[in-house]
């Protein structure tokens, strides 16, 4: 057999692009069907109470309305034990923006018209929605978000911290964030007596499937996913949300095909948020640098329906060396929408305190900011002791600051000046933890020469089809085009979510094991695929299901130079480079836009991105594109991004490191320390927007 | 269903008659704004008359010199037409610092000029609102309003008016335009819009079914300089927090004429007429121009989240003031 060269770690191009850009990629909301019928959500206009009564009488006027759902008149759903997906089943309104019905109808625009129709009464209770770090009812959460513990104690903070010569003590806010992916949560549901098939956007649509079942209480045989492109979800389609436990239950109610695709405006209060952050974070040193003691404590909220803790304290029990250390989080639960996952739930908002903390000690100290980080580098993960699989970031430091000209700015604040433009610059490092999750897969090899593999991916975007194809290609041994590779059906091999940068780690492993033993079989059989194909199975429930005794991290280093406006206050951004570690890297070309769209949506946190809960209503404000500020093209300039290829054994078969989050890891701080260069202000509350610069100049 | 009819007349006559039959029906110009305002419930006009493709489409010179630009030119149009771009930068500019591109080449001189506010709890129509509804009350003097106005508000409304486009108009004296079945009338564009008072509901003295045809722009002040500066959260594809319209013509280093006009602090474009005023025949210095705009906004009123407003509008107008200023001295064009 002659050997290929290996085509893992290639920039093959997306496979699907060409679908994509020519509109033939079918989304969710996309497929035509027989018979199909628009629902469209009737939200709550209050933050807490019980609806009394709802009337639809003048919705159902026009004919071509087939129905208003309630909990009164709903289709009952069993419980599958996701609050979220739990819809109209309770008159009880948790939160502002929660969907109370569901008007269903032949056209886009009568749904609408009917929704808009339906009046609900409420029994209106008082509402509960301000976060602040001294509120009453703060409790102590059994665990936070990944299934840390809410506090860890080492050693003894408060005597190490107060024996310090160097201390840092600083507040840091970071306000809700929104997901808002291109593509809204979509679903189409259509049933056959009780089989049901939904065209879904999910992140993963194996736990959509059983959701769906456990709801409907049919088998899960009986449910077809569908979710073959999806655009988009930041973490906020990581479970199934309530618009596709809503389609099909208006399908089954109507009788006929429905389609659901949440107007933008309601996404924000039924999707989740990142919730909103205080961290206070004190850092003791010595008078070179060398952290003694070091404390990071969260407040953050969650909702009435569901606890979801953000782990912001999380990422401080691994980064630094600290031998004292206190890591705590606090919640309170509060009448608002619920919370969830968003681009690296806990690192992205932890790192952007823990990161301004360490910039605020390197001045304290005297000392440049990447120095400080490499005299704190760990030898082991502080919290567990365990070595660290690899750990980079020294070099990621170095080679950032080498690349960026890290070591020609003058290091005093607020002298970097272009006429009426202030020009500072800003380091901080990143991390995120590698996650990988039990998945399988099939693999099948034809007596044409051509190879199919299976398994239950989801390609939010990131070009996980075309990774998975490489990894099968090589793993088979046989030119990517001979390999197809079946994702996004929940009726394919059980994959585990598109979730905590885990897919390509998660879903590549059984892939590889199922190719390599597929290769052994095409061997076995003198090289012939006999009539009928050769067809293996693998999972990975024992290689990726058990723990691990090392500590698994990629590490990056963001660096930043920004000028602030001192007539109007506004920071823009003029470049930013990222380097990263992160196992080898699968595809260059893919993982590239990862880290860009990674950085990007930091510098959006940083600078533009923020939503605000007002307190009268409880609703956020920012519910459309217009006022929830992604940043525009013309907010982000030229983006840098190398990486460091490790070798790294204890990985999976593709020594790849997750890198969908990563990225957008320690940007905001990253920012707001070139902020305090380029004026000598410390802001420590995000989004950076004009009013806080020119208030503080 | 809510069903509306459309129009599309081929003249200003039957656009104006339909309209006038019809209490409850709204002209159509690139709808990037009023289509919204129906989606969202905001809005829902029985008779749409689409005035977007009447033949007011032309930019032209008038006999004295001046510009006349039609009501259903598009304003990236607009934007770069030369004439614009040579005697009315301030126009081109502000023009261009608005929306995107996309919604640009569909937006009108007309619609642009009667867009709505953006305030957050206008366009929910599940919370009270006085614009929207009168009576319901004014939630964002105490709820969000980061965005609304320090000047001319009233404890009915703080909303804002959001065009760009307009704020360079009230710097140029711009006069629109405006045809009805009473005859044809023309209103400085400095009284187009009004503040808000105990009437929020009412953005403009416009009467129901008036039409807008042209603006016009008076003849460029020789040697004058003009510009447009806005401030806002993102780069590009936002609203202003505050924006700067000005003209400046200076005669041997004292200012001569001066017209200075802001965006996003109020209902209406805000001429600042206190500042203008006492400019004129002083010195073009950054000291004069600090006095005269600090004047000008002493009458501002913040509310609790938007005070950073007043010292962001005169640091843009002091700053450009002071640049035009260099400009006209160094002949720079
Ligand atoms: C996302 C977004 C961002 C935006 N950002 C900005 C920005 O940064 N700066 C800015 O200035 N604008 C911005 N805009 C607003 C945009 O400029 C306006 O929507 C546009 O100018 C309206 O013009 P139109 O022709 O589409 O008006 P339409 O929506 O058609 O009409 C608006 C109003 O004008 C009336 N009307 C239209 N033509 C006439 C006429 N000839 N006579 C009488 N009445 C008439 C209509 O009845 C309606 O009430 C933004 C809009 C969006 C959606
Ligand atoms: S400011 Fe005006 S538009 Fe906004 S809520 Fe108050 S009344 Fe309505």
């Amino acid at each position: 057999m002659t050997t290929l060269p290996r085509v893992t770690g290639e920039a093959v191009a997306r496979i699907e692009a060409r679908d994509k850009v020519t509109g033939a990629a079918s989304y969710a909301a996309d497929h035509p069907l027989d018979g199909l019928t628009h629902a469209w959500p009737v939200t709550a206009t209050v933050a807490r109470g019980d609806i009394t009564a709802v009337d639809d009488s003048e919705a159902l006027r026009d004919p071509a309305v087939l129905a208003v759902l309630t909990h009164a008149n709903a289709p009952r759903l069993a419980d599958a034990g996701d609050p979220m997906v739990a819809v109209l089943r309770s008159p009880h309104v948790a939160h502002h923006g929660q969907i109370v019905a569901l008007a269903v109808a032949e056209t886009l625009e009568a749904a609408r018209a009917a929704a808009g129709a339906v009046r609900v009464t409420y029994d209106e209770q008082p509402h509960d929605v301000v976060l602040t770090a001294d509120r009453p009812g703060l409790y102590t959460p059994d665990e936070v978000n990944a299934g840390h513990p809410a506090d860890r104690r080492r050693g003894d903070f408060d005597a190490a911290y107060a024996a310090s010569e160097i201390t840092v003590d600083a507040v840091y806010e970071v306000t809700p964030l929104h997901n808002h992916p291109m593509e809204p949560h979509a679903a189409t549901a259509v049933w056959d007596g009780d089989a049901l098939t939904v065209f879904d956007s999910n992140q993963g649509s194996t736990v959509v499937r059983s959701t769906l079942a456990a709801l409907f209480e049919v088998d899960e045989a009986d449910v077809r996913v569908v979710s073959e492109h999806v655009g988009g979800g930041f973490g906020s389609k990581g479970t199934p949300r309530p618009h596709v436990a809503l389609a099909a239950l208006a399908a089954k109610a109507v009788g006929r095909p429905v389609r659901l695709a949440l107007p933008r405006n309601r996404i924000a209060a039924v999707t989740g948020h990142r919730a909103p952050t205080i961290q206070r974070v004190r850092l003791g040193a010595d008078a070179d640098g060398h952290i003694d003691a070091l404390a990071h404590e969260t407040v953050t909220q969650t909702s009435t329906l569901t606890e979801f803790v953000e782990q912001a304290s999380v990422s401080s029990r691994m980064m630094y060396a600290s031998p004292h250390s206190l890591t705590t989080h606090r919640v309170a639960r509060l009448d608002v929408p619920s919370p969830s996952w968003m681009r690296a739930p806990g690192e992205c908002p932890g790192m952007f305190a823990l990161e301004s903390a360490m910039d605020e000690l390197a001045s304290a100290c005297g000392l440049d900011p990447v120095e400080l980080r490499i005299r704190n580098e760990p030898p082991v993960e502080p919290d567990s002791g365990r070595p660290f699989s690899s750990r980079h970031l020294v070099d990621c430091l170095r080679e950032g600051a080498r690349r960026f000209g890290w070591h020609d700015r003058d290091p005093r604040p607020a002298v970097g000046r272009d006429g009426p433009l202030l020009i500072g610059s800003g380091v901080a490092a990143s991390t995120y933890p590698v996650w990988v999750f039990p998945s399988h897969a099939e693999a099948y090899a034809g007596s044409d020469g051509r190879y199919e593999v299976r398994v239950n991916a989801t390609d939010i975007g990131t070009g996980a089809r075309t990774v998975l194809t490489q990894i099968a290609a090589d793993a088979l041994g046989v030119p990517l085009d001979l390999v197809r590779v079946s994702i996004g059906r929940g009726d394919l091999p059980a994959g585990s979510v598109a979730g905590g940068s885990s897919g390509t780690a998660s879903w590549g492993w059984p892939v590889h094991k199922a190719c390599t033993d597929l290769r052994q079989r095409v061997s076995d059989a003198g090289g012939h695929v006999p009539d009928g194909g050769l067809f293996v199975r693998a999972d990975t429930e024992q290689e990726a299901g058990g723990g691990t005794e090392y500590s698994r991290h990629a590490f990056g280093a963001q660096f930043a130079e920004v000028q602030v406006d001192t007539v109007t206050g506004e920071v823009r951004v003029r470049r930013m480079l990222g380097v990263f570690a992160a196992g080898h890297i699968l595809n260059p070309r893919t993982a590239r836009s990862q880290f860009i769209g990674g950085m990007t949506m930091g510098l959006g946190m940083a600078l533009t991105e923020g939503s605000f809960l007002d307190p009268e209503f409880g609703d956020f404000t920012e519910r459309d594109l217009a006022s929830y500020h992604v940043a525009a093209c013309a907010d982000v300039p030229e983006i840098d991004v190398h990486w460091i290829d490790e070798d790294d054994p204890h990985l999976n078969p593709m020594g790849s490191k997750g890198i969908g989050e990563i990225g957008i890891v320690g940007a905001a701080a990253a920012l707001a320390n070139a902020v305090h260069h380029a004026t000598g202000m410390r802001v420590r509350r995000l989004p950076i927007h004009p009013d806080t610069i020119l208030l503080g100049l | 269903m809510k069903t509306f009819q459309y129009e599309r007349p081929a003249d200003a006559d039957t656009a104006v008659a339909l309209l006038a039959d019809a209490p409850t029906g709204a002209y159509l110009g690139g709808g990037t704004n009023l289509v919204d305002l129906m989606k969202l419930g905001v809005a829902a006009p029985d008779l749409l008359v689409d005035v977007s493709r009447l033949p007011f489409d032309a930019v032209e010179e008038t006999g004295t010199g001046g510009l006349r630009i039609g009501a259903a030119v598009r304003n990236s149009t607009l934007a770069v037409h030369p004439l614009v771009r040579e005697r009315y930068p301030v126009l081109s500019q502000a023009l261009l610092s608005g929306a995107s591109t996309q919604l640009r080449n569909a937006a009108t001189v007309g619609g642009n000029l009667l867009q709505r506010t953006r305030c957050p709890y206008f366009q929910d129509v599940g919370k009270p609102c006085n614009k929207r509804r009168p009576g319901t009350g004014c939630p964002a003097r105490e709820g969000a309003h980061r965005d609304l106005a320090v000047l001319g508000a009233s404890e009915h409304c703080v909303a804002t008016n959001p065009s760009d486009m307009a704020v360079a108009l009230a710097a140029l004296d711009a006069i629109v335009d405006v045809a009805s079945g009473h005859g044809p009338r023309r209103v400085p564009l400095t009284d187009l819009h009004r503040l808000p008072g105990d009437a929020p509901d009412r953005d403009t003295t416009l009467r129901h079914g008036e039409l807008i045809t042209a603006v016009e722009l008076p003849p460029p002040m020789p040697g004058a300089r003009s510009a447009y500066r806005k401030a806002r959260d993102r780069a590009s594809y936002a609203f202003a927090l505050a924006s700067v319209g000005a003209v400046l013509q200076v005669r041997e280093g004292l200012v001569h004429h001066v017209r200075v006009a802001f965006g996003a602090l109020a209902a209406k474009p805000w001429r600042a007429r206190t500042a203008e005023e006492a400019l004129l025949g002083e010195p073009a210095t950054t000291a004069s121009f600090d006095d005269a705009v600090r004047h000008e906004l002493a009458a501002a009123r913040p509310l609790r989240d938007n005070g950073y407003k007043v010292p962001l509008a005169r640091r843009m107008a002091v700053s450009m003031l002071t640049e035009l200023a260099a400009a006209s001295a160094g002949g720079t064009p």
